[in-house]
């Protein structure tokens, strides 16, 4: 500990401790050097006969070959979902349903390890991360719907409900397993079919996770899984006999999307990007929210759609947010991201490298004052230092779009309606922080965020129990808790 | 003046509230109203200047109505942004007395009411047994003000040491299409959910029986809601939808038609800013199938906040 200029307490980094590696093995993970599509309950070799590498975007290796599905395949998983819709899922009892569902959860946690260790080689997160949180969320959400499979009546008052057939779902590359896990376990739930969509850089987890319901023994066609790029995609949303889109992804897709499906009775789910404020008050607990806004924009090296990336501090604290930010970024371990002290691993492909960097540019050209971690990168692969943003315009492109990496834009404010001004003055909505020591303050601010989910002395924290998802442009429908069953069911008086 | 003079003869010819002239004294000479548009709690016509002319089936001539232009919709949507702030912050409550008060005060002009809906086609039983459901819909939905968040809220039982819940707030500014085939029902009960639920918005009345909604505005403009919750249009649909639809600074859209072409329009329209889109075209509003809470959470959000709960201590709450 040392005292700094501005009498502020400070920790001493100077005389820098080195961690000693300590990467989680490989071996609880069996890849195949290749994979077909699930369909039917089998893997089947796509009709396209083309195949795709995905690489760990950590070393840039090749870890498999997955295929590449067209619009035969498309149509293929289609029809068997439709099939195991009207054959057997919507006719097996609710109760079977739920103990399907179950199954899956508990076969995930038993091979958890194997999860943890393939999502962090095909994606780049920490394996802390997707060791604490990704596998062990995404077992939870298919344990938690499970329950309600049966107990839909209860859901909604003066309703019965009814599935609304097939649903076809797209996910994305940030969470992989987990966002299979969220569309997934309420669909089927609910008494849905599904045909997913992993991304097509994080394909693994979601053929692993086929594996599991083929081992499971759920009828043949309720959950099909098929890898492919963005052409497969819109063959899933184009399809005429998807009764329901369940996307989560960008903005602009997430408009393609709704564009696409005018004019058809095709529901939609759309989670879509976000630009969310985290707003610090003079009077909050400044080393735990110091934590907090590092957990809002650097967990999962920011790929994430609700990721703190605004960062609003009262302008009587914000010198001392700043040297304490800056000098907890200096002790953030970037590398490896097997190794089990790492805080922040790869960035999830080289496209998504460019871009954040195209912003850190822009960010400068704006005029805005960058401060970069002094850490070393690793020699291959896809990383990026975490990065901070001050003197940043509201009007500032990195205090508008959003970036989805680890790039923070600060800036101050002196009231509370002025911060709840420019905190909403986004066309996104999907979530928002709240740092104050004083209750009443909390709510005043937490009514007011035109926003899904706000975190108030928290951030980034989920739940299965806790409904998640957007106002405004960062989409509509809910996933999570009793509200995500609603959109995949029809209410009938 | 054509118009007007044939507006005179309907209105003797069907008058049934007791002061239009029988004939017996000197005749007095009616006081027609100008039918206008209702914007931030104004009564302007049309910025375009131009009308059309809304007809009964007997072709008789009925009021020269505002063919509103898209400057009107646009002005409409400022009226009904500023005024979603203060709506939405209003207690709940206070929302259900002026829903209440606002059928207080269709009450207390359902001559009028009935007397336009005859006008406009409706037999003197339908056009009573109209206004009638129309009233009870607005206190029903009045009811509906304080009670369906605690209805569809949740309080989570998260794993995690944290307070979490849900709850529903408005989506903010609704453009809205009414039925068109009723004047007064179809509109109260589209707008009555959208505002009890705490949103402000922009409604297209019926363009062939426009009578009632600007009668309506009338009411609404007496009723204790702030200038700007609802503000009624008259117009084509045509015109209009695509406006309706597109605006960058409208949260969603509500239209009853069951027409293919203008749902895809409004659909795809709608994707500029991620509009959530409702289409009730197979409601039939005269029955209790037309009104239900779950049009209220329609055009609601689900906020779920979190908050950390203290885990320090050994202490349970053993007692």
């Amino acid at each position: 500990m040392a005292t700094s200029k501005n009498n502020t307490i400070k920790l001493k980094f100077d005389s820098a401790r080195k961690l000693a590696p300590a990467p989680e093995s490989k071996s609880a993970a069996k890849i195949n050097p290749k994979y077909d599509l699930f369909i039917n309950g089998k893997f089947e070799k796509p009709s396209s006969k083309k195949y795709f590498d995905t690489i760990n975007p950590a070393t840039e290796e090749k870890l498999a070959e997955v295929a590449d599905a067209n619009e035969a395949d498309v149509n293929k998983a289609v029809q068997a979902a439709r099939n195991a819709y009207e054959k057997t899922w919507r006719k097996i009892s609710a109760k079977d349903r739920a103990k399907y569902i179950y199954r899956i959860a508990r076969m995930m946690q038993e091979r958890a390890r194997e999860f943890a260790v393939i999502e962090t080689l095909d994606g780049g997160k920490p394996i802390k991360e997707s060791r604490d949180f990704d596998v062990p969320a995404a077992a939870n959400h298919f344990f938690y719907y499970a329950g309600w499979a049966d107990k839909l009546e209860y859901a909604f008052p003066n309703r019965r409900t009814q599935p609304l057939g097939v649903a076809g779902q797209i996910i994305p590359w940030n969470f992989p397993l987990l966002m299979a896990a969220w569309k997934i376990a309420p669909a089927l739930a609910t008494g849905n079919t599904v045909v997913l969509k992993p991304a097509e850089t994080t394909p693994l987890t979601a053929l692993k996770l086929a594996e599991i319901i083929q081992e499971a023994d759920l009828p043949p066609g309720v959950v099909n899984i098929i890898t492919g790029a963005g052409a497969t995609g819109a063959a899933i949303v184009n399809h005429p006999d998807i009764n329901k889109i369940a996307f989560t992804g960008s903005t602009d897709v997430g408009k393609i999307i709704q564009r696409s499906i005018a004019g058809t009775n095709k529901k939609a789910t759309l989670e879509l990007g976000g630009k969310a404020a985290n707003i610090i008050f003079d009077d909050a607990p400044l080393d735990q929210a110091v934590e907090g806004i590092i957990n809002a924009i650097f967990f999962n090296q920011g790929h994430v759609c609700c990721a703190g990336s605004r960062l609003y501090v009262q302008e009587s604290v914000m010198k001392q947010v700043i040297q304490k930010l800056k000098d907890r970024i200096e002790t953030l371990i970037i590398g490896d991201p097997l190794d089990k002290n790492t805080d922040i691993g790869a960035i999830n492909s080289k496209a998504q490298l460019d871009t954040i960097n195209k912003y850190i540019k822009i960010g400068i050209q704006e005029g805005a004052d960058m401060f970069e971690s002094s850490c070393a990168l690793p020699r291959k692969g896809f990383f990026c230092k975490p990065t901070i943003f001050t003197n940043v315009a509201q009007s500032s492109r990195i205090a508008q779009e959003e970036i989805f990496g680890p790039v923070l834009a600060i800036q101050s404010f002196r009231t509370d309606d002025e911060v709840i001004e420019k905190a909403n003055n986004t066309p996104f909505g999907l979530s928002a922080g709240v740092w104050t020591d004083k209750g009443s303050k909390i709510f005043n601010l937490t009514t007011k965020m035109r926003a899904g989910v706000v975190w108030a002395n928290t951030f980034n924290k989920f739940d299965p129990t806790s409904p998640f998802g957007g106002y405004k442009e960062s989409g509509y429908g809910r996933e999570g808790g009793l509200h995500g069953l609603g959109g995949y069911l029809n209410l009938i008086n | 003046m054509a118009t007007k003079s044939a507006i005179k003869k309907t209105a003797i010819k069907f008058s049934e509230n007791g002061h239009s002239n029988n004939g017996v004294e000197a005749k007095r000479l009616e006081v027609l109203k100008t039918y206008k548009i209702y914007i931030g709690g104004q009564f302007p016509r049309t910025e375009s200047g131009r009308f059309y002319i809304a007809t009964n089936s007997k072709n008789a001539n009925l009021a020269n109505v505002c063919l509103s232009s898209r400057k009107d919709f646009r002005e409409a949507v400022v009226a009904a942004r500023g005024a979603f702030g203060g709506w939405s912050a209003r207690a709940a409550f206070n929302r259900g007395q002026i829903l209440y008060r606002i059928a207080e005060m269709l009450e207390g002009r359902k001559a009028q009411f009935i007397d336009e809906l005859i006008k406009q086609d409706s037999t003197a039983s339908d056009a009573e047994k109209e206004v009638n459901l129309a009233i009870d819909r607005l206190i029903y939905y009045s009811g509906w003000c304080d009670k369906f968040q605690q209805l569809f809220s949740s309080v989570n039982p998260v794993a995690s040491s944290h307070f979490n819940f849900s709850a529903p707030e408005p989506t903010g500014v609704v453009s809205v299409i009414a039925p068109q085939d009723t004047s007064l029902l179809g509109l109260v009960s589209v707008i009555a959910p959208i505002i009890a639920g705490g949103n402000t918005c922009v409604v297209l009345a019926s363009a062939s029986k426009p009578l009632c909604s600007v009668t309506f505005a009338e009411v609404l403009a007496t009723s204790d809601l702030s200038g700007g919750v609802v503000n009624i249009l008259t117009g084509k649909i045509a015109e209009l939808a695509p406006y309706f639809s597109d605006h960058m600074d409208v949260n969603a859209i509500v239209f009853c038609e069951a027409d293919k072409d203008l749902k895809k329009l409004i659909q795809e329209k709608a994707t500029q800013n991620i509009k959530r889109v409702f289409q009730y075209d197979k409601t039939n509003w005269e029955t209790d199938e037309g009104q239900s809470p779950y049009f209220i959470m329609d055009l609601q959000e689900i906020k779920t906040t979190w908050h950390p709960i203290e885990n320090i201590g050994g202490a349970k709450a053993g007692y």
